[in-house]
């Protein structure tokens, strides 16, 4: 199975350090939350895992193969907004991805390629609730829904990896109580591997089986930028003591 | 009684607050006018009513005498041809350039300078130079349209792709797009609807690029026509000739709105709740 592996990790920009020193190793499967103070580095080292950021030195492997700089299809994502295409209709937004697949020079397929694509779109949309909507644009639906699409749409590529960046921050909390079912549910069936950025810690031991928490170690008052954020508490969860909880929580609020 | 901020009109009124100050203008020139034909009827500056109606019933319903063609018509299909095929060109080009220029960086880096350069060249200044090389036809009028309005529809363009949120662009990669299949499957359907909104505000200069060159030289057209009659003082003609070329660029107008909701419906959706 495809295990992630990080040596070393280190971003910079210029004598601004961002991230240090990060090392850490991931299993298949694993359900990964990622907390810390806003500006903490956790959605660059997000970035570096898609492969939007290069790291300025380490490495980062999949299976022992280094990890493309460029986003490709192993990596899904869910963005807190504008993840799916407002032009396309639900049904087409999640049919795309198939459709780069199998016609490179038009991105569009007919006939019978083009209905059995759609039947394997439907059969995740149905996974994921929205078998009623197939044919609403996505500024017909609401916050909840247009995350189940963005969810259903990066599934259908089957990512050995998922990545979640804040996906249900802008969320009422009755709503993000059904999503983290459905996440749930889905990270079950599929065993893929997920990381999933959050500023709600109760989300982040609720959901993951592992919480990383970034944080910088050392401050230098004078020079707010001279160290970088590392991972501060590699946590499984399950085993935490109110201690540990409380000190995170402190480093969360932490000012800036 | 409500405040004056908090008082809206309904449809109608809507309507009719419109239309008063037309009917007030109108109202203007036709008194106007009335005045100054009392004193002189000879006064060719503001024509009467009548006279423009007949003015325009011999140039619009009546066959030239020396050509046989009814000049109204003639004189609009050559100047609306132009400024179609004008326009149809600068759009293909921005697009193509905008697109291209808006997603791919290195290309931007080669091409933005140039088109930003062109850009601040007075279109008009170079007319000469566009009639010494295409002669005085036909194609020298459409560069001078093309060249005119070009530079900032591609320039609309790329801007607008670059405001396309980068979260959609890298959404596509991780489905495994390539560089293409970003461009047709994403930005090419998003980008329509607004170059047909940059087309509109372009419009304008258009017109005023034609008129301009054909004024300087031809035999039919728009343009033409109220050029030529001005040595006769014909204000009966000049007059509804703008009029008229006010109507066709206000139908263009329309007709590309139109035209952009119903091959866009997704832009008109209304928001959904939450």
């Amino acid at each position: 199975m495809e295990s992630i592996e990080l040596k070393h990790l280190w971003k910079e920009y210029g004598n601004n350090i961002v991230l240090e020193d990060i090392s850490i190793s991931v299993k298949s499967g694993e359900f990964i939350t990622l907390v810390g103070a806003s500006g903490c580095g956790k959605t660059t080292f997000l970035k570096l895992l898609l492969g939007i950021e290069t790291a300025s030195r380490g490495q980062m492997l999949l299976d022992g193969k280094p990890l493309k700089d460029e986003p490709d299809k192993h990596r899904g994502i869910v963005f807190q907004r504008y993840s799916v295409f407002p032009h396309l209709n639900v049904i087409e937004n999640v049919m795309l991805g198939e459709e780069f697949e199998l016609s490179p020079l038009l991105g569009r397929t007919f006939g019978k390629k083009r209905r059995e694509i759609r039947q394997h779109a439907l059969a995740i949309l149905k996974r994921v609730g929205l078998e009623d909507s197939v044919h609403k644009y996505p500024s017909e639906l609401s916050g909840g829904m247009q995350q189940r699409l963005a969810i259903a749409q990066a599934l259908i590529k089957n990512p050995s990896i998922l990545l979640l960046d804040e996906p249900f921050g802008a969320l009422d909390p009755g709503i993000r109580a059904d999503m983290h079912k459905l996440i749930l549910d889905i990270w079950e069936e599929t065993k893929i591997t997920i990381f999933m950025i959050t500023h709600d810690l109760k989300e982040g031991f609720h959901l993951g089986t592992r919480l990383l928490v970034f944080d910088k170690y050392r401050i230098d008052p004078h020079q707010p930028n001279r160290y970088g954020a590392t991972i501060t508490y590699d946590i499984p969860v399950g085993n935490t003591d109110n201690r540990t909880l409380t000190e995170i929580t402190s480093s969360m609020l932490k000012e800036e | 009684m409500k405040r004056l901020i908090n008082q809206y009109p309904n449809r109608k009124g809507k309507i009719l607050l419109g239309l008063i100050p037309f009917i007030l203008f109108l109202g203007l020139y036709v008194f106007a006018s009335h005045e100054r034909l009392a004193v002189n009827e000879n006064d060719k500056l503001m024509p009467a009513l009548t006279t423009i109606v007949d003015a325009v019933s011999k140039m619009a319903f009546e066959p030239s005498k020396r050509t046989g063609e009814y000049l109204m018509l003639s004189d609009t299909t050559a100047s609306l041809t132009r400024l179609g095929i004008a326009v149809c060109i600068s759009a293909l080009i921005s697009l193509i350039v905008g697109i291209l220029t808006g997603i791919i960086p290195k290309l931007r880096a080669s091409i933005s300078p140039v088109v930003t350069t062109v850009s601040l060249i007075p279109p008009l200044a170079i007319l000469p130079i566009l009639f010494i090389i295409f002669g005085l036809g036909e194609v020298s009028k459409i560069m001078l349209i093309v060249l005119g309005i070009t530079p900032f529809l591609i320039r609309d363009t790329q801007l607008r792709v670059m405001e396309l949120p980068e979260e959609m662009i890298i959404k596509a990669q991780t489905l495994g797009a390539n560089s293409w299949q970003v461009i047709i499957r994403v930005i090419l359907p998003q980008i329509l609807p607004k170059l047909i909104d940059a087309l509109r505000l372009s419009l304008g200069s258009a017109w005023l690029f034609l008129i301009a060159a054909e004024a300087i030289s031809s035999t039919e057209g728009l343009g033409y026509r109220i050029f030529l009659v001005r040595r006769y003082l014909s204000m009966d003609i000049i007059l509804p000739y703008v009029v008229w070329i006010t109507i066709l660029a206000f139908a263009m107008d329309y007709l590309l709105r139109k035209l952009s909701r119903s091959v866009f419906p997704w832009q008109l959706v209304p928001k959904g709740e939450g």
